[in-house]
């Protein structure tokens, strides 16, 4: 890599910084954090000490943090000048993601709920 | 006329725009890394359809095995440790590779890849036990969402691993050459994410599939 590739103004995910020992504390702390994070959602999962209904909600939150973690450690996406780029392909990434799923599971509940359809047709359970 | 358009800010006064920036299109030690992105969101995509899938068909078993019945977490923090940490190797490779340090780049890409294989061996451990159980994707709708998704991903790391072998027969056959550096950011990049779609499938289908 030239000397001169440091001054550019545009970095590409994935590309580690220029030392050494920054490089290997970012992928380190990412790790700490993941495992972390991990750990939490399979206790979170398993334990009986919180509120039932709201355990989905906090695994949702938790998977979305870890899922930030790596994109931030692991693929290092910044908020640097450097990152403009690939920031808004990400957000335009989640943008998609977040209409096709929230979009789908939406319409697909409210037409089991609205849809008159037989009783036997709306229970899920004995759909093929 | 074009001093206007200069004015009101149509183009830059005197300069010979190309509309890539000032200083031209960037190298390609950007664009194509910054492209792979690109791919990699694309399929990030296609799998938010396959989880809209699975979630919309989550309850349809007719009447066959739950998923509550079927899934092991002790397997799958297993499954979730050996990839996380494969995916923290890939990094400490991509730095060795940075370097041009020829022993430390194949270890850890050998790592990388091993872990991977630690994952994909209990993956297909899982499924085989699964389908002997008759628990098939033939079986519901909700099992095949599963099979589609987790299949799917991996599919995914499947490939990566041919990659990574790719990869490491490159290196050692033609050095630390430019061209070779960024196929290693790519795949770093497409490994990354696998680990990313990896959280979603352990919480969506594992861990909220077990609750009580």
């Amino acid at each position: 890599m030239s000397p001169d590739e440091n001054d550019l103004l545009d970095v590409a995910p994935g590309q580690p910084h220029s030392n050494i020992m920054s490089e290997s504390a970012a992928y380190i702390i990412g790790l700490g954090l993941a495992l972390l994070l991990t750990g939490i959602s399979f206790w979170v999962a398993s334990t009986s000490a919180l509120w039932g209904p709201g355990v989905a909600v906090g695994l949702v939150v938790l998977a979305i943090a870890q899922m930030g973690v790596h994109l931030v450690f692991f693929l290092h996406i910044t908020s640097g000048p450097d990152n403009t780029n690939n920031v808004l392909a990400l957000a335009f990434g989640v943008l998609i993601v977040f209409l096709v799923m929230v979009g789908t599971i939406w319409i697909m509940a409210h037409m089991n709920a609205n849809v008159g359809m037989s009783p036997e047709m709306m229970n899920l359970q004995t759909q093929h | 006329m074009t001093v206007e358009a200069a004015t009101i800010g149509l183009t830059h006064g005197g300069s010979e725009d190309t509309g890539l920036g000032h200083r031209g299109p960037e190298s390609k030690s950007i664009v194509v890394p910054y492209g792979f992105w690109l791919f990699v969101l694309s399929d990030i995509v296609l799998f938010s359809a396959l989880f809209a899938t699975y979630a919309t068909l989550a309850h349809a078993t007719d009447g066959g095995p739950t998923s509550n019945e079927l899934f092991s977490r002790n397997l799958v923090a297993v499954e979730t440790i050996a990839l996380l940490l494969s995916s923290f190797v890939c990094g400490l490779a991509m730095i060795a590779a940075k370097r041009a340090n020829m022993v430390w780049t194949q270890g850890w890409l050998l790592l990388t890849g091993a872990l991977g294989l630690v994952f994909l061996s209990i993956e297909l451990f899982e499924f085989a036990k699964m389908i002997a159980e008759g628990a098939g994707p033939q079986r519901s709708a909700f099992l095949s969402g599963f099979f589609t998704l987790v299949g799917c991903h991996g599919a995914h790391v499947t490939c990566g691993m041919l990659w990574i072998g790719t990869m490491m027969a490159q290196i050692w056959a033609k050095g630390f050459q430019p061209h070779i550096i960024r196929r290693l950011f790519c795949l770093s990049i497409f490994w990354h994410a696998l680990d990313i779609i990896w959280v979603a499938i352990f919480t969506i289908v594992y861990l909220i599939g077990t609750l009580p």
